[in-house]
């Protein structure tokens, strides 16, 4: 399994704080990950559709949308940060 | 040199000037430069600023933030305080503080330092305004910012 953890805007979207997700060869990437939060429809296609600007980290450390997921990693999704 | 770096979010209020007097008791430094962030009111359309932020990876992400300008120019300190939480207008929201031998070192660090708490920690903020509350959207100055670092 792996635990994708949604903050701030991008988080009251899609109405979830938190959730586990089966780990799967088909979900390799965090572009994988990307395109099957989209493919749920509603506000999630809208949140995770290709041309959103989202940021993501894996295991609290900034990812790019090529990069490879495992099984157990934290998977953090959020709007483009403004704190400052 | 190693510089010491200190990182911290709280949701107190943070006293202007408390990081200048802090390094100023330290006596192996020839500059101080001291940034803070406020809160701005927006001719009254903002009461408040609510800060949301990733426990953990915030801290982390200006930690190493730090940490690399640490190794980038020669500094002696670097002390970062980011507010959670509610900030009411006009009161700060980060503090930088960086003392080095020199002050261009210290200016520059300060400004990287900055660049970069914005445009990657993950902190996001809400305006809460008298009778509404908007997510503050991320600007595309600050991405160009820090660009530049790497030119």
């Amino acid at each position: 399994m792996i635990k994708v953890r949604y903050f701030a805007s991008l988080r009251e979207r899609v109405g979830c704080e938190d959730e586990s997700i089966e780990w799967s060869e088909q979900r390799r990437s965090v572009a994988d990950l990307r395109a099957h939060l989209c493919g749920r429809g509603g506000v999630w296609e809208e949140a995770f559709a290709a041309d959103s600007l989202i940021m993501c980290a894996i295991n609290e450390e900034l990812a790019t949308s090529a990069a490879l997921l495992a099984d157990e990693d934290e998977i953090a999704f959020f709007p483009p940060v403004t704190g400052g | 040199m190693t510089t010491i770096v200190e990182v911290s979010l709280t949701k107190e209020v943070l006293e202007p000037g408390a990081l200048d007097v802090r390094l100023a008791s330290y006596r192996d430094s020839g500059a101080r430069v001291v940034f803070a962030g406020q809160a701005r009111d927006e001719g009254g359309k903002v009461k408040s600023l609510f800060v949301e932020h990733f426990s953990g990876m915030a801290e982390t992400s200006i930690r190493t933030i730090c940490e690399r300008a640490g190794e980038k120019w020669s500094l002696n300190r670097i002390v970062v305080v980011h507010r959670t939480g509610n900030v009411a207008a006009g009161e700060d929201l980060v503090q930088v503080a960086v003392s080095a031998d020199h002050r261009s070192a210290a200016f520059t660090a300060c400004e990287y330092v900055m660049d970069y708490l914005k445009s990657n920690a993950p902190l996001w903020k809400k305006e809460i305004g008298p009778d509404s509350a908007r997510w503050v959207d991320a600007k595309s100055s600050d991405a160009a910012a820090v660009k530049r670092w790497s030119e």
